[in-house]
């Protein structure tokens, strides 16, 4: 499997490692209730489809990607980097 | 037998081989295959259940039978291994010898070993199993056996990248691969063979006016030209996402010395499209006793007549079901062979072979043989019956296009009924095209037109102006045919030759209710074995769709797995063998530590000092002791360069801090540092460490050496995920800074002379930038000792020298250098906590350390730590263990309630660290205990039923030692 | 007054020569990393520029003036080497003393790029004089400069013997192949 990283260009999977579902990007509001923060962590649709994961690119420049990926096909439908700025 | 005048080997070079010990003679350009039917070998092996004599059934890659051993290799096809000088192979699967087999009597249990037969077997009684049924069943099965030795030869594998992979070097594999190359891609042509050209090499045509493989090797040359990188002996074994595809090249053929070279490579290609030319594998006609040494696929005889000018006899007969079986009939004819019959089962075929017997609308019944063919009885129409003698037969079903790497991902092949074979279906690998007769194009001009065809289509997908080149002029033959699974009447008649699987298997499967392909597959094993059913695949569910009244597209067929060929793990996994499997991480005092004797223990990937160990001193406990009692009374030194350090700087830095900590670092003063604690969002404990505040702006972290890896992982996630627009950035600088601890009542001293400054009154939990010696360094007051202690870190080239030189001012004051296992006494006698108590169950409330939890800010895991059943009075918390006695408590051993039952049920806690305190002359332990801050002095029992463990302990505050600190603090 | 010596991560495992490659051991100078705040990408260019010359490098390049070098190291990320940072750049970002962390060697010769695919997953043929990329040796994650007559591999300081192992290792079975003609 190869990932786009938007700053190195497309590397074999050996240079990432993944943390889940992009979900994880954003933290529920402070002050959530606790059953809140739970499903946040916890809760997930297995989809037979695409899927937004968070993938770290490791073994290269260190971004954190949000790749979308369908999970039957494997097809890679987009790569950007978590928390963009103009700057990257 | 050798036939005058044929084939393309060198005559010139002799070369002599030992096959089970008889000593042979073959030729340049022989396969052991060859150079075996060459000697008059027929027999090369024994077949896996029944141990029947089998020869030789193909020419190539899908050889079931010929499988021998060269050196410590087993399972090499003969069919595919270079003849070399001195080369030396062994038959496999008998005993004692292939002549004289005693396993052989499986094949007159044959009734009770049809398909499934260990399903019904082996069951009674039950105890036979374990000692007798399962070692003898060990002992019988398996093909060719492993030699135990680790493998002298090296392997590597290695990355390549391009525009476009070909994928076999046949006429449409050739064509592609020019007319991309001309277009400007970037061509890697791989091909299984140690020659291009495919069936060119085994045919007697001509492309564009010249032989054949003449033609393709002109090609190859040309390609090399045009840049193209050529790889032969590379089978490409599997298709993978993206683009990426798996080969396995032959460097060095088996049995061969290699000198520097590797054995084999297994490639990670990379490529942007693909074309597939992987061509066509013939398959047999199942009839009573088809597996008899010297039946062999028609396709195959012709080559070995053809290529390498050998024969399994001077009689042959061909038997098939189309017009390109007739090939084999004129091709041995014109060798000189004399043919006994060409035996079409279609009575309306036509004789294309010439002025040879010709039988159609005849079938072979049986092969007559057993130890090699002698006759042939057929039958023909109207009940005929006639019985020829010959040593040859050569077989043909039909052609099945190699479809194989069109599955890898998912899709499944279609049927060609014209074809009565699979084509691959459309758009199967992204990426991948398919040309040539591995998508049913059977005649060479059709193959040179369709693989130029897609080499063009390729271009332009590239982004490349492409245009067909001049095709060469080639026979254009279509394969006509009329299917023929298997021939009726009695006996058994093989479908899948390694496995040993024949018509009746399949058909019982049927008749028992195992009707679907996934199940008759997997009840008859046939197709499981190495050569993955590549002859056998089509003819069984042929079979299976007749025996249970559907087409063969509505019985379906299997799906094929990468690889396409078996891979050895050496190849594989080269790169990964002993050491390689992981860099090793070596601090700067390694080399001297080693040479002071200090016994090495891996963390992670490094190596760090287990203790150094003294004159007199025989095992690890005698130095440890000393080292602990070293520390507590004058001064030891230690290194500790392998725990993670991260810089973390910026303006809002300490309100990053702030969230990632559970207590608050944006209030630490400069020159101060703090003990923190670090969650998962879950809220358990993710690591603890310090953080130093160097200036107004800079902090420093450590992190555990465990985990390091996963705290930068984790800060760089939170950085760039919930904090992209704070004004920070972060580092790791563990390998910038060699560190050594220095603890001990004496410390002050030794550090101090080495300062160019003295540090005055450095407060406990301080820190300062300092020189020694005229280098930048940093100084630390901390401990994990419990006594006064410093760290001092200078750049990792004066790591050692920095060593050397605190060593030499600890020993003059009694003291010395100690290691892990001395550290880890000292810690738990301080009850200081490491990721044996830490392992990512327990939560801060389970420490102790709840009060950590600033309650005023947020913090990563503060949300989710508060979940009642994380704050539960019952919950597993942190104790210290004063076991009485002589028995050493042991991490891993539970608690119980004195008194009760050690079973699961009892279970009370369990112990994360012991050791033997020499400061308390004690055995001593942590662990957790449920509701342990409120059974204090409770006595228990600690029980290791692995180990036989079964003490008494009482439970204690976890710190044993100086529980005021006044030690460290003062 | 202790006198430190340095010592030389190399020592014992460098030069090694096999075939028509070679594998020594660069001292690179200085190393510092530069990671600006966000929003100050632009002052801390300017003030690299001003400072030393070379201008903050874009993803996979590498900016030269004189002896400074600054070579895009990862996200957000430079590597300044050959001089010591100018105070001047703390004001607009991260800068820490690397030099002790990474060690640097060079491969050169004909089957240089040949040995480095045994061992990396990146098309290196298209690295350039100019070029550098984030990627693993082995398992190990390494910076691959490209320099004209070869490329230099820099990797932690801890693993120097992993990676001349590593490739040495390489570079035979490279040379080993050549020899079977």
């Amino acid at each position: 499997m190869r990932i786009d990283c938007p700053l190195c260009g497309a590397r074999d999977r050996r240079e990432f490692s993944v943390l889940g579902d992009a979900a994880m990007a954003v933290r529920p509001e402070v002050g959530a209730d606790t059953q809140t923060w739970s499903d946040w962590l916890h809760l997930r649709d297995n989809t037979a489809g695409r899927l937004r994961e968070l993938w770290y690119h490791e073994g290269g420049c260190a971004a954190w990607l949000v790749v979308e990926r369908d999970t039957v096909s494997h097809a890679v439908h987009g790569v950007s980097l978590v928390g963009a700025s103009d700057a990257d | 037998m050798r036939i005058e005048g044929r084939g393309r080997v060198d005559r010139g070079t002799p070369l002599r081989f030992r096959f089970d010990g008889r000593e042979m003679e073959g030729f340049g350009g022989d396969t052991l295959a060859s150079a075996l039917m060459g000697a008059g070998v027929g027999v090369v092996g024994r077949s896996f259940k029944y141990h029947r004599p089998r020869g030789v059934l193909t020419d190539g890659s899908a050889e079931p039978n010929a499988l021998v051993t060269i050196g410590d290799e087993p399972n090499i096809r003969a069919t595919m291994q270079p003849l070399f000088h001195g080369l030396q192979a062994v038959s496999q699967n008998r005993w004692p010898s292939l002549g004289f087999d005693l396993m052989a009597v499986n094949d007159l249990a044959a009734p009770f070993l049809g398909a499934g037969f260990y399903y019904k077997t082996f069951m009674w009684p039950q105890r036979f199993w374990e000692r007798l049924y399962e070692p003898m069943i060990r002992r019988a099965a398996g093909l060719g056996a492993l030699s135990g030795k680790p493998p002298e030869e090296h392997y590597e594998t290695a990355f390549a990248f391009c525009d476009l992979l070909v994928i076999g070097a046949g006429p449409a594999g050739l064509m592609a691969a020019l007319t991309a190359a001309q277009a400007g891609a970037e061509v890697i042509l791989c091909d299984e063979d140690a020659a291009p050209g495919g069936r060119l090499l085994a045919e007697v045509e001509d492309v564009g006016g010249v032989a054949g493989h003449l033609w393709a090797a002109g090609m190859a040359e040309r390609l090399r030209g045009l840049g193209v990188r050529v790889m032969p002996r590379t089978t490409v074994t599997g298709a993978y996402d993206q683009g990426t595809y798996g080969a396995l090249e032959q460097v060095v053929p088996a049995g061969v010395h290699p000198g520097g070279a590797p054995r084999e490579c297994f490639w990670r290609i990379a490529a942007r499209r693909a074309v597939l030319c992987t061509g066509a594998l013939e398959r047999p006609i199942a009839f009573r006793d088809n597996d008899r040494p010297g039946v062999m696929l028609a396709g195959a005889l012709r080559a070995y007549v053809n290529r390498w000018g050998v024969a399994p006899g001077r009689r042959v007969a061909v038997f098939g079901n189309n017009d390109d079986a007739h090939r084999t009939a004129r091709d041995a004819a014109a060798a000189g062979l004399k043919v006994v019959a060409l035996v079409d089962s279609r009575p309306d075929a036509v004789n294309l072979a010439g002025d040879v017997p010709f039988m159609p609308g005849w079938q072979v019944t049986q092969a007559i043989g057993r130890g090699g063919l002698r006759a042939i009885r057929l039958a023909g129409p109207g009940g005929r019956g006639r019985m020829l003698e010959v040593d040859g037969l050569g077989v043909s079903g039909g052609w099945n296009p190699s479809v194989h790497l069109t599955s890898h991902m998912g899709a499944r092949p279609v049927w060609d009924p014209g074809l009565a074979a699979f084509v691959p279906s459309e758009a199967a690998v992204p990426g991948m095209s398919v040309a040539g007769s591995a998508r049913g194009r059977m005649g060479t001009a059709a193959c040179l037109r369709d693989g130029a065809e897609r080499g063009v289509e390729a271009a332009g997908e590239l982004g490349l102006r492409a245009s067909m080149p001049d095709l060469p002029e080639a026979g254009d033959d279509l394969l006509r045919l009329r299917a023929l699974w298997a021939v009726p009447g009695k006996g058994r008649a093989w479908v899948d030759f390694q496995n040993d699987v024949t018509v009746k298997d399949v058909r019982q499967a049927a008749s028992e209710g195992y009707g679907t392909v996934e199940h008759m597959k997997r009840y008859t094993t046939q197709g499981m074995a190495t050569d993955q059913g590549k002859s056998s695949n089509v003819v069984a569910l042929a079979l299976l769709a007749q025996a249970t009244g559907r087409d063969i597209p509505g019985t379906g067929t299997t799906t094929f797995r990468p690889p396409f060929v078996p891979v050895s793990i050496a190849a594989m996994g080269a790169g990964g063998r002993g050491k390689r499997f992981a860099p090793e991480r070596r601090t700067t005092t390694d080399a001297l530590s080693r040479a002071m004797g200090a016994p090495m223990i891996e963390a992670g990937l490094w190596y760090r000092s287990a203790y150094f160990p003294r004159e007199g001193e025989t095992t690890w406990r005698q130095a440890c002791d000393r080292e602990v009692r070293m520390v507590r009374q004058t001064v030891g030194v230690c290194e500790v360069s392998t725990l993670g350090k991260i810089a973390v700087s910026g303006p809002e830095a300490g309100r990053f801090l702030d969230l990632v900590y559970t207590n608050t670092m944006s209030t630490l003063a400069e020159g101060r540092v703090r003990y923190g604690l670090m969650l998962r969002e879950d809220g358990h404990v993710m690591d603890d460490g310090t953080v130093s505040r160097l200036s107004a702006h800079d902090f420093l972290l450590t992190t555990t050496t465990a985990a390091a890896g996963q705290v930068m992982r984790h800060l760089d996630f939170v950085q760039q995920a919930y904090a992209p627009r704070m004004a920070l950035r972060l580092v790791s600088v563990t390998e910038h800074w060699a560190q050594f601890a220095v603890a001990g009542p004496l410390a002050r001293g030794v550090v101090d002379g080495l300062l160019d400054a003295p540090m005055g009154d450095l407060p406990f939990m301080g820190c300062r930038a300092v020189t020694v010696g005229g280098v930048g360094a940093r100084l630390f007051r901390i401990s994990f000792s419990g006594e006064l202690g410093f760290e001092i870190a200078v750049p990792a080239r004066y790591g050692e020298s920095l060593f050397r030189a605190l060593l030499g001012r600890a020993e003059a004051l009694g003291g010395g250098a100690y290691g892990l296992e001395a550290l880890n006494v000292l810690r738990i006698e301080k009850g200081f906590l490491t990721h044996a108590e830490m392992h990512g169950r327990v939560t801060a409330f389970d420490l102790g350390m709840h009060r950590m939890i600033a309650p005023g800010k947020d913090c990563i895991g503060k949300a989710l730590a508060s979940r009642p059943g994380l704050v539960a009075e019952d919950r597993e918390m942190l104790v210290g263990l004063w076991v009485a006695g002589d028995r050493a408590p042991l991490a891993g051993a539970h608690l119980f309630a004195e008194g009760a039952s050690p079973v699961s049920e009892n279970d009370q806690g369990y112990v994360t660290s012991a050791c033997w305190s020499p400061t308390l002359e004690q055995w001593l332990a942590l662990g957790f205990l449920k509701n342990g801050r409120a059974r204090q002095g409770e006595r228990l029992r600690m029980v290791d039923h692995l180990r036989r463990l079964d003490v008494a302990c009482n439970v204690a505050e976890a710190v044993a030692f100086d529980p005021d600190g006044g030690r460290m603090r003062g | 007054m202790v006198d430190l010596i340095a010592s030389d991560p190399w020592a014992g495992l460098l030069p090694v020569q096999a075939g028509a490659a070679r594998l020594e051991a660069v001292d690179p100078g200085p190393l510092a990393l530069l990671a600006p705040w966000p929003r100050a990408e632009e002052a801390m260019n300017a003030a690299l520029r001003a400072a030393h010359g070379p201008g903050f490098p874009a993803p996979g390049r590498i900016e030269t003036s004189g002896a400074a070098r600054a070579i895009w190291f990862g996200r957000g990320q430079a590597l300044l080497a050959g001089v010591v940072p100018d105070p001047s750049l703390r004001a607009h970002g991260l800068v820490e003393d690397q030099s002790d962390g990474w060690v640097v060697a060079r491969l050169t010769g004909d089957g240089a790029l040949d040995v480095l695919a045994r061992l990396v997953p990146v098309d290196l043929r298209r690295l350039g004089p100019k070029g550098v990329v984030r990627t693993m040796l082995g398992h190990m994650n390494v910076a691959i400069l490209g320099t004209s007559g070869g490329v230099e591999i820099l990797a932690f300081r801890s693993m120097a013997g992993t990676l001349a192992h590593e490739i040495a290792d390489a570079m035979r079975a490279v040379a080993g192949r050549a020899a079977l003609g």
